[in-house]
């Protein structure tokens, strides 16, 4: 199956697919594609949707189907995501499966209705309060928002932690071909054994971030950090664009890295040995892979839709940062791909 | 992660494509409608394609314009900077784009509308009463299809048989709006082919 489509819808589509039953959201452009894409889908195909009173109330209510065991999601735009921040530090800390979506636009504040990236230390750094993480994932293409809204999910039931697709206005917004197989299976049901869906018949459970028992907190921080390092071990992924020999290299995530993607080939077609590096996990971060890649003499040159937040990420990986470069454009700016060619030859 | 950006399997293209369209007019007019009928017939043809909205932050009565780039290689950004060529249904449009043409490109004038000429000397402007010719074709609303036509005739990257097939596909079923459709791209086939666009350097 292909067909012409935006980056919310494929979204949608791609948790659908995934075996998504439950949404509940709050409107906010521009990622109203996408509750509206719910709105008609779920009913469809037997799921529950929910236009929620408040962004607090949908995160909440995903916090609950989440316990009862369904496979659970929301969406919302960058000062609605602020509003969840609570929500999701609990949804990590109770340990529960969950996407979230953040369609990036300009900030801070109600900002405007423009793409942005400003919310990188928010979503990897933990938005929330609390010693917790969340799995970024950073599509680039409505392809990728697809695949990698599925992929969330099964990430989210593998390690019980909420996921995060971080995303901006203009991949969701954008129409590009959408293709998948529409016998596509979705995500393998994985057992779970903690779920709260009625004790008849069976000891009862409970699932809880209140923990005040002398330790209990600090045992339960510490599998935490377990869960998590394992996480930082097994699940990294990015894209290299001719980083083969490359002096020159990009690090970009999302839509400055498929345009970072296009700078490459003008760069390369002007005799200049450039390279992309395009994380696709913010969290995990790829620092030992761009390690790897600074161990040679090139210079990077970071490019985000923010005052410069990953390029803190690539500083640690890089390990030198006279080698490291940025250029960023905020409040809904978009570097363009001349901008981004000129600043790679002044390296 | 089994990443796939761009992997979508497109056919051998013997030369190389690289599109970039503005189509803006007032809402209502057709302009998002066009751009997707641009980007379909890409995607059908097996070019990448992207189609990229603006609305404003009003809608009703206020001006809107969609971004299609078709190409015969991965796209990059799907914002349309320097275009070249545009389809323009409304004066403020033509305030908004005209200078950013880049020379040589395709400007699309409704006339029935837009209040002045353009005042570019090195591009390519094909002055039409999209509206009125609309009216003649039997609907107001053809006149963004009418436009695509003349574009095709000028630029000549589709067959012809493709752009029916994709009038019919986009109607869904609706065989009146496929037959008003398909009557509005000839007539645009016609315009473009007798419109002489030759520039006055």
């Amino acid at each position: 199956m292909k067909y012409l489509t935006t980056g919310n819808e494929a979204c949608g589509e791609g948790a659908i697919r995934a075996g998504c039953r439950f949404y509940a959201g709050y409107p906010i452009t521009p990622q109203n594609e996408l509750t509206a894409y719910m709105s008609k889908r779920m009913p469809e195909v037997g799921g529950v949707f929910i236009q929620s009173e408040s962004e607090l109330s949908a995160v909440n209510m995903v916090f609950g189907a989440a316990v009862a065991g369904a496979r659970s999601m929301t969406s919302s735009s960058s000062p609605g995501i602020s509003l969840k921040q609570e929500g999701i530090s609990y949804i990590a800390a109770a340990e529960l499966p969950a996407v979230i979506v953040n369609v990036m636009r300009g900030g801070p504040g109600l900002g405007n209705i423009a793409p942005g990236q400003a919310d990188y230390f928010q979503a990897v750094k933990g938005g929330g309060h609390g010693d917790y993480r969340l799995i970024v994932l950073a599509p680039a293409s409505v392809q990728e928002m697809f695949e990698f809204t599925f992929k969330a999910f099964s990430l989210a039931e593998k390690y019980r932690t909420p996921v995060m697709i971080l995303t901006d206005g203009m991949i969701g917004q954008m129409m590009e071909p959408l293709e998948f197989d529409d016998a596509i299976k979705p995500v393998p049901a994985v057992p779970k054994p903690w779920v709260l869906d009625g004790a008849k018949g069976r000891p009862s459970r409970s699932i809880k971030s209140l923990l005040l028992k002398d330790g209990e907190l600090e045992a339960h921080n510490i599998h935490l950090q377990k869960k998590f390092s394992s996480i930082e071990k097994k699940e990294v992924e990015l894209e290299l664009y001719k980083v083969k020999g490359a002096d020159r290299i990009i690090v970009a995530y999302g839509l400055m890295g498929r345009i970072g993607r296009e700078c490459v080939d003008t760069l390369r077609s002007k005799g200049i040995k450039a390279g992309l590096v395009r994380p696709l996990t913010l969290w995990p971060f790829p620092y030992k892979e761009i390690r790897k890649i600074a161990s040679g003499k090139a210079k990077f040159l970071v490019v985000e839709m923010s005052a410069g937040q990953m390029v803190e990420d690539v500083r640690l990986a890089v390990q030198d940062d006279k080698r490291v470069r940025f250029y960023g454009r905020m409040g809904g700016g978009v570097p363009e791909e001349k901008e981004i060619v000129a600043r790679v030859k002044q390296l | 992660m089994d990443h796939r950006l761009w992997t979508i399997d497109h056919g051998p293209w013997s030369k190389s494509i690289n599109e970039s369209i503005v189509c803006a007019g007032f809402g209502g007019q057709g302009v998002m409608v066009l751009g997707k009928f641009f980007a379909i017939a890409g995607m059908e043809a097996g070019l990448y394609v992207t189609w990229l909205p603006a609305y404003g932050a009003e809608v009703r009565g206020g001006t809107a314009h969609s971004f299609i780039r078709l190409s015969s290689s991965p796209i990059g950004d799907p914002m349309v900077t320097e275009p070249k060529a545009a389809v323009i249904m409304n004066t403020p449009s033509l305030e908004k784009f005209e200078k950013k043409m880049i020379p040589g490109g395709l400007l699309i004038l409704n006339t029935s509308i837009v209040e002045r000429k353009s005042s570019r000397k090195d591009i390519d402007i094909v002055e039409c009463q999209l509206t009125d010719e609309a009216m003649t074709v039997g609907n107001v609303k053809a006149a963004n299809i009418i436009a695509a036509g003349i574009y095709l005739a000028k630029k000549n990257i589709f067959s012809k048989d493709l752009v029916l097939g994709v009038i019919k596909k986009m109607a869904g079923g609706r065989d009146e709006l496929a037959r008003l459709n398909s009557r509005a791209v000839e007539r645009g086939y016609e315009i473009g082919a007798e419109v002489n666009v030759g520039r006055k350097t």
